[in-house]
């Protein structure tokens, strides 16, 4: 037996839903990174260290592992099982926050001393130096690692096939268990993940590469 | 006369490097005061301290009847008395010139933008630079960007006006626009403060030199003062800058 449209199909399929699992873990974890990356440079010693900690355990734990603890683990704890999807996207959103939050302190942190000083000699409120002064111009800084970064969400996503959730990878996977045939099967596989991230890439290096020459 | 900047007897330290060891000196209204003073002679912090960047350790400092030394002092209401000027320029690179002048009056004044927009060509006609509204801070030369820093204070009004070593990064040739500037403001009357190595302008302008040595006032005077030095320390100070 070989590889069939049908086939193809439902890799394609999958390759719909990484994309889906990737958008969620996106999303999810710039809400939560952003907020958590505010807390790493709070004046609050309390919240600092609530976020380091959080982002050091997080950091700390493989994703796999994560995953595991979010489809298997909750269960233990008396809710019921959640279904893969869920288990999936939670275990991304958190991963993704830990990893975004440091990316945009190290940018935020980036932004010389000397903006927080001269909008602070203004009057300026702490948020309006944030919002005014300093984001716009860590955002600029921030584009190129973050879009870099989606390149990796993209690619661990692979990992929610363990709790049996078929995005690309798995997809790949099932297709191999019916035509035995791995190196094409993987094959194809990888052509989509690439097809994926390398537009990522290629638009992360072009930015990089404005943010080099230009000030805007 | 009531003073618009009073310290008494200051102190702060760095770790364990004592930088102000008991200054003390009052300004008055529309005074225009000169700290001159070697590297590390403390100078650009007590200008710093004026203006709560840093805390002090010990003594009083009043500004504007802010108590400045006051652990609940209002940052905020302070710096809408004082406009600071630092060497390093600081505009806001993602504004252009005429947003870097707005930004404050529309954020803390709550200034419509056309409003906030017309203060801002006043203030930029003031230090002569109205045709760079548009343009970004980037594409100024150093002497112009300074200027901007001194418009964008100059639009919230101050009180007073500190000015840290503002002319230390320019060529002769800049800071020369940058000092008209300065000398017509003083001739309007606005309070300065100004942390300066330039001594023909501080001799000049000034109606008062503070010279500073070792984290303490040394020498206060007149700027005549520099021609005819009392103490040792203010001599071997200007010779050295001949």
């Amino acid at each position: 037996m070989s590889l069939t449209p049908v086939h193809i199909e439902f890799i394609a399929v999958g390759a719909l839903w990484t994309i889906g699992l990737s958008a969620v873990g996106f999303i999810g974890g710039s809400v939560l990174g952003f907020s958590m990356a505010l807390a790493r440079i709070s004046p609050s010693p309390l919240l600092r260290r609530l976020a380091s900690g959080y982002i050091q355990i997080v950091q700390g734990t493989p994703l796999l592992v994560t995953l595991f603890l979010f489809y298997f683990g909750l269960a233990v704890i008396g809710l019921d099982s959640l279904p893969a999807i869920v288990a999936a996207g939670l275990g991304l959103v958190i991963y993704s926050s830990a990893f975004l939050a440091e990316i945009w302190r190290g940018c935020l942190e980036s932004v010389p001393k000397t903006q927080w000083e001269a909008a602070e000699c203004l009057a300026l409120s702490r948020w309006q130096r944030m919002t005014r002064v300093i984001l716009p111009q860590a955002m600029r800084i921030a584009t190129a690692p973050t879009v870099g970064f989606l390149v990796q969400i993209v690619k661990n996503t692979s990992l929610a096939s363990v709790v049996g959730f078929v995005e690309l990878a798995q997809a790949g996977k099932l297709v191999n268990n019916t035509i035995f045939e791995p190196f094409t099967v993987f094959i194809v596989v990888a052509a989509f993940y690439f097809a994926i991230c390398y537009p990522l890439s290629a638009w992360s290096r072009s930015l990089e590469r404005k943010l080099n020459v230009g000030r805007r | 006369m009531s003073a618009v900047v009073s310290l008494s007897n200051v102190h702060k330290s760095f770790g364990a490097v004592k930088v102000l060891k008991g200054v003390s000196f009052d300004i008055g209204a529309s005074e225009v005061i000169a700290v001159i003073g070697a590297s590390g002679s403390g100078k650009s912090t007590a200008l710093r301290c004026i203006n709560a960047l840093e805390t002090i350790d010990s003594g009083e400092i009043l500004v504007c009847g802010h108590k400045v030394h006051d652990a609940a002092l209002d940052r905020r209401a302070l710096r809408r008395d004082v406009g600071i000027v630092f060497q390093s320029y600081n505009l806001f690179p993602h504004l252009t010139v005429a947003q870097n002048i707005m930004l404050a009056p529309s954020c803390v004044k709550n200034m419509g933008k056309a409003e906030a927009r017309a203060l801002a060509e006043q203030v930029l006609a003031k230090v002569g630079l109205l045709e760079k509204a548009d343009n970004y801070p980037e594409q100024l030369s150093g002497g112009q960007q300074q200027r901007v820093a001194i418009a964008r204070s100059l639009a919230m009004q101050p009180k007073l006006m500190l000015f840290d070593e503002v002319t230390s990064a320019l060529d002769p040739q800049l800071t020369g626009e940058v000092l008209r500037v300065m000398e017509d403001l003083a001739r309007a009357g606005m309070s300065m403060i100004l942390v300066t190595h330039e001594m023909a302008f501080a001799r000049k302008v000034a109606s008062k030199v503070i010279f500073m040595h070792q984290g303490k006032v040394w020498e206060t005077g007149p700027g005549a003062m520099l021609d005819n030095p009392q103490t040792k320390e203010l001599s071997e100070f200007l010779s050295n800058g001949l």
